[in-house]
């Protein structure tokens, strides 16, 4: 899931970005028979002239990094270490692949943007990440720079190989609330709610929620929140620390019985396993009221708002993941991407002046920058800021749900290994349209390794 | 104007025209080919160095349960495509062949299909199956059957137009009079398409078979836009498992097994297939006219 106003699995925008990812597709049988050759002829980066290079990943929202490397280049720190940042933008979702050919090769970025855990376990294996815990420690803009949860997400193992550097996209319970209101209903803050809810809403003729199956991150999202409430943060803490046999936890399975009710009791109606986020449909579903709920990342205000402005400024509710009876998760937790990070390359030429660099990313300019642009700050005094942004009571809400969260559950998808990834969410697909029994569904994902 | 005394030309072109071509054809498709399948003997993320693992992608090959799956999509996918669109492609051919000022415009039409990008035409697909807005308001592409049926369905209507060309192509060569031959005979129009249309046209359904197969083994844009392999993992094809390890899961070395087996697959199909038409026999069908 990503930070752009379009959810994904391994980028901050579509998962199904199709002209990207035609052209990694077209790129995937050349590049993997040429892929041995490409490795040595890559772009200058980190090139002449005490260049370093940052690459980042290239929607409207690098803007605010654009800025920052101005700033920085204009810098006093600049001067001192002798050195400037060259902003390298790749667009789209071939972003992950982009970055795995060019950390590969002798042209690698000094600099680069990430999701934290898995996305950079590799990395960090090769030996390849700068460990920036010492730094983070021993400088307190960096140490008391940002809420303690998201440095937490983005760490490996205790340490932490990652500076935060965009906003915050925690999973937030949308409703629509003329629905809402027409049907005489409250947001659920129970599991009992909820069905009854649900219940009604289908008397009604009206789907539950709204799910873009297609895309299958948004059917993540749902298992998620739901080991979250029922088994408590640990479980998943425990998978993602690479103990594979964590995922035979009682809470999985439970979450696993539980999607498979919802399903057969049509809370997702019948064709959404057809439905996909990133091509507008399941939020044009919501947006017309033929859904009453979507569980979403806090990028649906942003769609909505391109898309159905009407229905963003004046019925779009949101609420935090009910509680789940007798479950032992707090209902604060929240799942989704704590934020983006900058990581630092272990060979880059000049660290000091790439750390000087990623200091700016604390700073009240940057968070601006980020509230301008629509996005909510990690840093602990973005809230006073808050009241300029779009909008405001939207904004002071996603803060306070993240500031308050004894956990930030990292996206699945970007938590574990990538090659574990895949498998992971087709077997979560599976479970969704009936494929696989809850059992089957467990005893499947303790195979992936 | 050659000057005189010039010694006189063989008519046949020196090998050293063909050097250029070789050379690309050597860089650019054989050498990445052998790379890769070096690479198959080898675990490799990426980064860093490949590591040699023997034989094991190719076991795990032989032994991965998606694997067989996929190759029976596969299978699956090129047989019902080729019967979907040789029957079309072949009479829409056939009739295209014709002389009349209609048919030139309307097999111009016809050919639009194929001026498309395969993306394009995925997209557009995409947007018409869309189960609440599209125009099939069906949840035809999260059924297993549904989804398959469009992927043939799509790649049909990108691919008949270029096929119908080559059959258009191929009937026009037909020299007309075994047709007047044939009605003096006493020849309907059926049977003169069953007794000289189609085994004039042997060749070009070698031809257009052979394409279509090798086509469907590499088909892959349509399967990424439309399904990404699923629901589940029911229309996920051998290009398609061979991306997925590649460029999702970084597992470089099985991708290129799964590569290997690919490129080996079509090319033993292709030669069989132009074995048992006796194409690469070279012998003209028009024998003793």
């Amino acid at each position: 899931m990503g930070s752009g106003s379009l959810g994904s699995t391994t980028s901050p925008d579509g998962g199904r970005t199709f002209s990207r990812r035609w052209v990694l597709g077209a790129g995937a049988a050349t590049a993997l028979t040429t892929g041995l050759t490409a490795c040595g002829s890559g772009g200058d980066s980190g090139g002449a002239g005490g260049a370093l290079t940052a690459l980042v990943y290239g929607d409207d929202a690098a803007k605010v990094q654009q800025a920052a490397v101005e700033r920085f280049n204009a810098s006093k720190a600049a001067k001192s270490t002798g050195a400037t940042v060259r902003l390298e933008k790749v667009p789209g979702s071939e972003y992950p692949a982009k970055l795995r050919t060019a950390m590969g090769s002798p042209n690698a970025p000094d600099v680069f943007f990430n999701w934290g855990g898995g996305s950079i376990k590799a990395y960090q294996e090769a030996g390849q990440l700068v460990d920036l815990t010492d730094v983070i420690e021993g400088d307190p803009v960096l140490k008391d720079g940002f809420l303690p949860s998201v440095l937490d997400a983005g760490a490996l193992g205790g340490r932490r190989y990652g500076i935060p550097m965009r906003g915050m996209q925690p999973v937030i319970l949308f409703y629509n609330k003329s629905v809402f209101t027409e049907h005489k209903l409250q947001p659920p803050t129970t599991w009992d709610q909820l069905l009854d809810t649900n219940a009604k809403l289908k008397k009604a003729g009206i789907t539950p929620f709204a799910l873009g199956g297609a895309d299958i991150w948004p059917e993540l999202m749902w298992l998620e929140y739901l080991v979250d409430r029922i088994g408590g943060p640990e479980v998943f803490a425990r998978i993602q620390n690479g103990d594979s046999a964590g995922w035979g936890d009682p809470a999985v399975l439970k979450a696993a019985e539980t999607v498979r009710d919802l399903v057969d009791d049509g809370a997702f109606g019948k064709g959404f396993n057809s439905v996909s986020y990133v091509n507008g449909g399941a939020p044009a579903v919501f947006a017309q009221g033929k859904a009453a709920m979507h569980l979403m990342g806090s990028w649906e205000y942003s769609t909505q708002l391109g898309k159905f402005p009407d229905f963003a400024k004046k019925h779009l509710g949101w609420a935090a993941f009910p509680e789940f009876d007798s479950g032992t998760g707090d209902v604060r937790n929240v799942v989704g991407n704590p934020t983006n990070y900058w990581s630092v390359n272990a060979r880059t030429r000049n660290k000091d002046a790439a750390i000087a660099f990623l200091k700016d990313c604390a700073s009240q300019a940057y968070a601006k920058d980020l509230v301008a642009n629509g996005d909510i700050p990690t840093t602990s005094h973005a809230a006073e800021l808050l009241s300029s942004a779009p909008n405001p009571e939207f904004a002071a809400f996603q803060y306070e749900m993240v500031e308050r969260a004894p956990a930030f559950t990292l996206s699945w998808d970007q938590a574990v290994d990538p090659s574990v990834q895949t498998p992971m969410l087709t077997e979560i697909n599976k479970l969704f349209v009936g494929q696989s029994t809850p059992s089957r569904f467990v005893s499947a994902l303790k195979e992936l390794k | 104007m050659s000057a005189p005394g010039a010694a006189p030309r063989t008519g046949r072109p020196h090998a050293v025209w063909a050097l250029p071509g070789v050379l690309f054809f050597a860089f650019f498709a054989v050498a990445p080919m052998v790379l890769a399948f070096l690479l198959s003997f080898t675990e490799w993320n990426g980064l860093g160095d490949p590591r040699p693992v023997g034989l094991a992608n190719w076991r795990r090959l032989l032994d991965d349960p998606r694997l067989t799956q996929s190759l029976w999509l596969t299978v699956l996918l090129t047989v019902v495509s080729w019967a979907f669109q040789t029957v079309v492609a072949l009479l829409l051919g056939v009739w295209a062949a014709g002389r009349q000022r209609n048919r030139a415009i309307l097999s111009a039409v016809f050919f639009v299909p194929f001026l498309l990008s395969s993306t394009a035409i995925a997209l557009l697909f995409y947007a018409l199956l869309d189960p609440n807005f599209g125009i099939v308001q069906k949840d035809t592409l999260g059924s297993s059957n549904g989804a398959f049926l469009a992927i043939v369905f799509v790649g049909g209507w990108q691919f008949i137009p270029f096929h119908t060309l080559i059959y258009q192509g191929g009937a026009r060569q037909i020299p007309p009079v075994l047709y007047q031959a044939a009605a003096i005979d006493g020849a309907g129009r059926y049977r003169q398409f069953v007794s000289v249309t189609l085994p004039q046209l042997r060749h070009t359904i070698t031809t257009s078979s052979v394409l279509m197969v090798v086509g469907s083994l590499t088909y892959f844009e349509t399967v990424l836009i439309l399904t990404q392999g699923g629901p589940g993992t029911d229309t996920a094809i051998l290009p398609y498992l061979m991306y997925e390890a590649g460029f999702k899961s970084y597992d470089f070395g099985y991708a290129s097994a799964i590569a290997s087996f690919l490129v080996a697959a079509a090319t033993a199909l292709s030669l069989l297939l132009v074995r048992l038409s006796g194409f690469g026999a070279m012998r003209s069908v028009r024998e003793g006219m």
